[in-house]
């Protein structure tokens, strides 16, 4: 009862001088709706940027790197014991780049409930031999199937078919920019060298984009089997393990833990990546700087329509008071009439957020460099809109407080017997 | 013997600005119930001072103040509001009525603040208090459509909503011509004779004192005849 009566004097006053309470109500829309729009639209580019890399790196990754030993015998030895060791000229030892127990290692990782899933990999140097002219390159030997439940390769082989690379024997897909250079097509027969001198004819079925030229320029991807086969090893022989974890946070202390368990060098998406993480940290932070500058604006509008609301109604505040209404009461009036501002043009900037984001979502954007990204991207985090939300709400309550109290502290007697 | 509804002790109350000036000094009277009573005095008396010390808007006074047995002295602004809306009503020498509303929600207001009713009750008792006064017929309209006679029995019928224990006027009849005057002053003298209504009006008019039940007439801050 009593609500409703403040709510019927606020409406009242509100449509009294409705194109002021409009106009504040508009800047309030249109500063959620920036907030939305430009946070969306912010965060979907730092997603696809991120991904561009992260999605494609596995969050731990084992493999086995030729490095000279971290422990040399001298220190075994009782009699220098307490001395100080000096060794120069130390080399590499020469180490296997294959990982030793592989079979076992993949076991014991697929029964941790923390793993997603794993992909075997090979990586080895190879020459693409172009008539008399030989260009450098790294194939990778991949399981197809876990690559693409894992890492989307499907998204990333822009010609052809990525299952031929399965389904086809010595097949290869090959970089963009090698293709290009050799002037191979999709069905062609391309010859490759190995570093230790043995050749393959591997067939052409599909060409891979990164969106990295530099990359494309050099990797190609073949089968696992047909990489062991180039390599003339076992079917035992794998380079390199990429595990994908639940949680990209527990990356760091898993590549750490796999790493001393297993014996073997470890790396995790952290610390291969953390340049990626600075920059979408940077880019979120200035667009919510934006989006909240734009709020606190519309927020004085508000105040200073409230304000003079307030000087305007001076009588009825008066009367309101003589009549018997507390000073609390005409504060509720004014917080109701802030608040409903908030809400009205902050519910409304909602759905424009929305829907300009969408707009945005449907512009084209082609570019060479990112096969998989049509249109601008946008992300539609729910997150986005509870925070304009609660924004809105709460610079409207603090653009009416003052007002609102100035207003609850009118002596009405003042006023009455000033006429 | 009607009992005493409203009390006032020995009240003070000073100026401060732009030097300390006492306005009123000692002021002390009774008011009972159903009595029909003119303050009247030269401009400057402290008489509309007076009466907005009594009806507790202002609280910066010296002495005592009982309205329906009850002090007022110590009580927060929120208590003092809920006594104005439920004990006292107001006509100002301008009604104060509010454009955003009709005459019938202007009335109704106070109605409402006090919930004593619902509002369908509310609604039928300000048509009743509107048919006192003989403007149910403008109850639909916006109060600038009415003339300056209307309004302020408009503003009576929002004072008489809550069935005060007392209406206040200060200067109620000031603005309106000889005939206006005339309407309002009967149906003062109407809602004291018969309906019982205890009625405090300010005037300068002397005519228009002279012709209820009784007269205090202030000069200097005292009241020197009640």
């Amino acid at each position: 009862m009593k609500f409703k009566l403040i709510a019927s004097v606020s409406v009242s006053l509100l449509l009294a001088r409705w194109k002021q309470t409009l106009v504040a109500a508009i800047g309030v829309t249109f500063s959620i709706t920036m907030f939305i729009t430009l946070l969306s639209f912010m965060s979907g580019l730092n997603d696809m940027l991120d991904n561009l890399i992260l999605n494609r790196t596995p969050h731990v990754r084992l493999y086995n790197e030729i490095l000279p030993s971290n422990h040399q015998p001298i220190e075994l030895s009782d009699k220098y014991k307490n001395s100080y060791n000096f060794i120069r000229s130390i080399k590499p030892k020469n180490e296997r780049l294959q990982i030793y127990n592989y079979g076992a290692i993949v076991k014991a990782i697929k029964n941790d409930s923390r793993v997603l899933g794993i992909a075997p990999k090979i990586t080895t140097q190879v020459f693409y031999n172009v008539g008399p002219i030989d260009l450098t390159g790294v194939i990778n030997g991949i399981d197809v199937d876990e690559e693409n439940r894992l890492f989307t390769f499907k998204d990333y082989v822009t010609t052809g078919n990525y299952i031929d690379l399965k389904n086809v024997p010595n097949s290869i897909v090959l970089g963009k920019g090698a293709a290009e250079k050799m002037l191979a097509n999709i069905g062609d027969v391309i010859q490759v060298t190995t570093t230790k001198g043995q050749i393959m004819q591997l067939k052409v079925v599909g060409y891979f984009q990164s969106g990295i030229q530099d990359i494309d320029k050099v990797q190609s991807y073949a089968s696992i089997s047909t990489t062991q086969k180039l390599l003339g090893e076992s079917n035992s022989y794998i380079t390199d393990i990429q595990i994908k974890l639940k949680d990209i946070l527990i990356a760091p202390a898993t590549s750490i833990e796999y790493g001393k368990l297993f014996d073997v060098e470890s790396i995790d998406i952290k610390t291969a990546n953390s340049q990626f993480e600075t920059g979408s940290f940077v880019r979120t932070l200035i667009s919510y700087a934006v989006g909240i500058t734009l709020l606190i604006v519309a927020g004085f509008g508000i105040y200073n329509i409230l304000n003079m609301m307030i000087y305007e109604k001076m009588d009825t505040i008066a009367i309101l008071k003589a009549t018997g209404f507390s000073g609390a009461d005409v504060n509720m009036v004014f917080i109701t009439i802030a608040l409903s501002i908030g809400v009205f043009g902050g519910g409304l900037g909602l759905l424009f957020g929305f829907g300009l984001s969408n707009v945005i979502d449907n512009i084209p954007f082609n570019t060479a460099a990112l096969p998989t990204i049509k249109t601008f991207p946008i992300n539609y985090n729910p997150k986005f809109y509870m925070i304009a939300t609660i924004f809105s709400i709460v610079t409207t309550y603090l653009a009416g407080f003052f007002p609102s109290r100035k207003a609850s502290k009118i002596d009405p007697v003042v006023i009455i017997r000033g006429k | 013997m009607e009992r005493i509804i409203l009390e006032a002790k020995s009240i003070s109350k000073y100026f401060h600005d732009p030097t300390t000036i006492q306005v009123l000094k000692d002021v002390s009277f009774n008011i009972k119930g159903s009595e029909f009573i003119s303050i009247i005095g030269k401009s400057g008396c402290g008489k509309s001072t007076l009466l907005y010390i009594l009806s507790t808007m202002d609280t910066d006074y010296e002495g005592t103040l009982m309205i329906d047995g009850v002090a007022m002295r110590n009580k927060r602004e929120g208590e003092l509001a809920k006594v104005r809306n439920e004990k006292i009503g107001f006509v100002f020498q301008f009604h104060y009525l509010l454009n955003e509303f009709s005459v019938l929600r202007n009335v109704m207001l106070p109605g409402l603040k006090l919930a004593k009713y619902s509002e369908k009750e509310v609604e039928s008792r300000a048509y009743e208090k509107l048919k006192i006064l003989g403007i149910e017929n403008e109850a639909l309209k916006n109060p600038n459509q009415l003339s300056g006679g209307q309004k302020q029995r408009v503003a009576i019928a929002r004072a008489l909503i809550n069935d005060p224990l007392i209406v206040m006027g200060d200067e109620p009849t000031g603005n309106l011509d000889k005939k206006n005057s005339e309407i309002v002053f009967n149906i003062f003298k109407e809602l004291a004779e018969v309906y019982k209504q205890s009625l405090l009006i300010v005037t300068h008019d002397n005519e228009f004192a002279a012709r209820t039940h009784r007269i205090i007439e202030m000069e200097d801050g005292k009241i020197i005849r009640m």
